[in-house]
């Protein structure tokens, strides 16, 4: 029974490492976003095969099972990520913000620079041959 | 627009107020028929004041979006402008504008060159005064490039760059963020483009601080690693004429 979540897990770990190293090489993902994952990922392969840490793992916590303590240390290393990612969110909403501040002060500069021009649209020009 | 046969300095800058004035009358004073572009990555100092007064045009990033970004907006401001030639210069008076006419020179003479770089650690004369961990970390890369790209490359972390067009035009669709210099190298070798390298004299800082503190070395390093071994599996690392832009919106979920 051990030997069988044991390789579970393994193979986890290892399709969690391959997946994320394909989605960098298909540019899907930035080297800044893969290196938790990685670094979960990993940590998570070496637990697997080494069950002496494991065990010590589940003796410091107080868990009888050591295959708990392996879903205990991937929901701390989850949670660790998902905080990570709601700080790159955050970051990403204010530079948003900044963008669209941005944006409209600009527009709000060209609107006298565009009337101030003299309306001469390519348009018209079709328009006028066609009159004549 | 400009018709041929011109040249443009960029010059990023995050906060070198301090430098970036004397960076910019040095490049005007030696190399008057240069164009100087400052590009002002979200500095919080006098960065944007201090280079238009001093005479260069400026593009102001409205935040901080880090060296590769910066650079590469210098890449699109000269493809869109029809330059032929861009030289990269740091905003923190480390490169000298008396050796663009190296950099130059070595382009004219192998007109099949798409980029020259200016090297610290081929002139015999000086020890490059960088804290050691730096030294340790361009060291590897030089090392892990050279043999990827077959060719002896001394200092991948050099910002001091000419350009063609060729080059410019690549590097305006697609730039690598952090430690761009690397992994440009890279990406040169992938695209049949050749560089080459030049010796240079470099001075230390003369003012500010770097981008890359101490600390955030090591994780730089990872990073960049991770990117040139992954690079290495990408068979064609980046978008070619016709192929899906480099960000795309997914066409499912």
């Amino acid at each position: 029974m051990e030997n069988r979540i044991q390789l579970v897990a393994i193979i986890a770990a290892g399709v969690l490492l391959f997946g994320v190293l394909e989605l960098v090489r298909q540019r899907k993902l930035l080297e800044r976003y893969a290196l938790g994952w990685m670094c979960a990922a990993v940590l998570l392969l070496i637990l697997a095969i080494w069950n002496g840490a494991l065990t010590s793992i589940a003796n410091l916590v107080g868990i009888a099972t050591p295959s708990n303590a392996l879903f205990f240390v991937a929901v701390g290393a989850i949670i660790l990520l998902l905080l990570h990612f709601s700080v790159a969110v955050s970051r990403l909403q204010d530079q948003t913000k900044i963008l669209a501040q941005r944006l409209a002060l600009v527009e709000e500069r060209m609107k006298p620079l565009e009337s101030a021009a003299p309306a001469t649209t390519d348009e018209e020009q079709p328009l006028a041959t066609i009159r004549r | 627009m400009n018709q041929g046969r011109s040249c443009l300095a960029v010059v990023p800058s995050y906060n070198e107020a301090a430098t970036v004035g004397r960076v910019v009358r040095d490049l005007q004073q030696h190399r008057p028929d240069v164009d100087v572009l400052v590009v002002d990555d979200g500095s919080t100092d006098q960065t944007s004041e201090v280079a238009s007064l001093a005479g260069a045009t400026v593009v102001r990033l409205p935040y901080n979006i880090g060296i590769g970004g910066a650079v590469q907006t210098g890449f699109v401001y000269a493809l869109e402008h029809g330059y032929d030639r861009m030289v990269q210069v740091d905003g923190d008076g480390q490169h000298d504008p008396k050796q663009l006419a190296v950099l130059e020179d070595a382009m004219a003479a192998d007109p099949s060159l798409d980029m020259v770089c200016g090297s610290r650690f081929l002139s015999n004369d000086l020890r490059y005064p960088a804290p050691i961990s730096r030294r340790t970390g361009i060291h590897i890369f030089a090392f892990l490039l050279s043999r990827i790209v077959r060719q002896a490359v001394s200092d991948p972390t050099s910002g001091f760059r000419l350009y063609n067009r060729r080059a410019i035009a690549l590097f305006a669709r697609d730039y690598p963020h952090d430690y761009p210099e690397v992994e440009a190298v890279l990406m040169l070798h992938h695209h049949r483009l050749k560089m080459r390298e030049v010796p240079v004299r470099m001075f230390t800082r003369g003012g500010g601080r770097s981008s890359i503190g101490s600390g955030k070395s090591a994780y730089y390093m990872i990073k960049v690693l991770l990117a040139l071994f992954v690079g290495l599996a990408r068979r064609r690392p980046v978008v070619e004429a016709g192929e899906p832009a480099p960000v795309a919106a997914p066409h499912s979920l």
